[in-house]
């Protein structure tokens, strides 16, 4: 496979380099809304949908400065593209699928202060991507995404259930879950070489 | 206006950052770079600077301007503050030390999105004086280089034998490689986690048992 296919930088992102697990990126989330599994997939599906949008968007905007030589701005003009593009979705599925909003509602504008988002917006410009690469990439991202967290919210249903010393009560349990399932993800890496 | 709060500083303004609310070790707040660029010491003390200044530079704008922010665009504005700040430290790095960039590489950016800044802007530098604002930011400061420190050098250490590049052991050691990759970051992170856990479990018992021995 080439390194620059679209097969290679999707796989590369769901397992090899998941951003979760591999790049500790969206670990609020991950930390915080993946103690149930019927709250973690919508979650994980709501910022796949933000990746989309924010990861075309982005690479709209970045064209548009990089013609008028302003790439200091770049910053300042992603963020501002998230945060509409999170308001964007979210009027989106007001009108066209209430059901699916409903269920999504809260979860929504926390979006907008995921790093993976804007990780994925500066690292698609940093890799310099081409657009069908950058909505691959975002498509991959958000997958690893959806995958780490249902794992996650999998892993610690189970624990609910199970007897633990009163000092495992809290983030540290979740940590030491992240490690293990981090350590798993490791193995991937002899897929290919990483950027 | 019927805020009248108390702008007196006193060492609690500078020490709820530092112990009490802990923005990594208490609050869970600002996790990405926690993890993501300790590991090495080097690493840890260069963003726990970087995140430092963006803090306390944008505590001291948000206390300054907030008469001035309209309520409905305050999380834009404070943002938009952040972004400019988060650009300066960038191109600052970038000019000082070209491998501490790329070391440290996309995460310098995303200092915008730590939530522990945004959080601060909102909930302390909006309602106190400037004065105030800027010691909490200096606590607060103060409390996540720290805690980005205990993991950088315990990773460090165990994963390559060193502390800040200088070798501690012989050529005999055997240095824990996954320590420095990723799954590290989440296992020292949980270890130190489960320590303080632990002290203020005992600290607690401690308390109670004392006061049942006063009461009997």
């Amino acid at each position: 496979m080439q390194a620059d296919s679209l097969s290679f930088i999707f796989l590369n992102t769901v397992l090899a380099n998941n951003f979760v697990l591999a790049m500790f990126l969206g670990l609020c989330p991950f930390l915080g809304v993946s103690g149930k599994l019927s709250m973690a997939v919508p979650m994980g599906i709501a910022t796949l949908f933000v990746m989309l949008v924010s990861s075309i968007s982005a690479y709209a905007v970045n064209i548009i400065l990089v013609a008028l030589d302003i790439e200091f701005l770049r910053l300042i003009a992603y963020i501002a593209i998230i945060a509409s593009a999170v308001q964007l979705v979210e009027m989106t599925l007001k009108k066209y699928s209430p059901t699916l909003f409903r269920s999504l509602g809260i979860f929504l504008p926390l979006i907008t202060t995921n790093c993976a988002i804007l990780g994925l917006a500066l690292f698609q410009t940093f890799y310099q991507y081409n657009f069908a690469q950058s909505v691959t990439y975002a498509f991959g991202a958000g997958t690893g995404f959806i995958l780490a967290i249902t794992l996650m919210a999998g892993l610690r249903e189970k624990l609910v259930l199970s007897k633990l010393p009163s000092v495992t009560q809290g983030a540290a349990l979740s940590l030491m879950l992240g490690g293990l399932l981090s350590l798993a993800f490791m193995g991937f890496a002899g897929l290919g070489s990483v950027h | 206006m019927s805020r009248i709060r108390d702008n007196s500083i006193s060492w609690e303004t500078f020490n709820e950052g530092l112990w009490k609310e802990n923005p990594v070790f208490v609050m869970l707040l600002g996790m990405c770079p926690v993890l993501a660029v300790t590991n090495s010491a080097m690493n840890a003390l260069a963003m726990g600077i970087a995140t430092a200044f963006v803090l306390v530079a944008s505590s001291t704008l948000v206390s300054l301007l907030s008469k001035y922010i309209p309520k409905q665009v305050r999380i834009a504005t404070y943002i938009i503050i952040i972004a400019t700040f988060v650009t300066i430290v960038d191109y600052v790095i970038q000019a000082i030390s070209l491998d501490l960039y790329n070391a440290l590489g996309a995460f310098i950016q995303l200092i915008v999105v730590n939530c522990m800044i945004l959080g601060r802007a909102e909930s302390y530098a909006s309602k106190y004086r400037p004065l105030k604002s800027i010691v909490n930011a200096l606590g607060m400061s103060a409390g996540f280089t720290i805690a980005l420190l205990s993991l950088g050098v315990v990773r460090e250490i165990l994963g390559a034998g060193s502390l800040f590049g200088i070798q501690l052991f012989g050529d005999n050691f055997q240095p824990w490689v996954v320590m420095v990759l990723p799954p590290g970051g989440f296992l020292v992170l949980g270890a130190w986690l489960l320590l303080f856990d632990w002290v203020n479990q005992r600290q607690q018992k401690k308390a109670e048992k004392q006061e049942a021995h006063h009461a009997s």
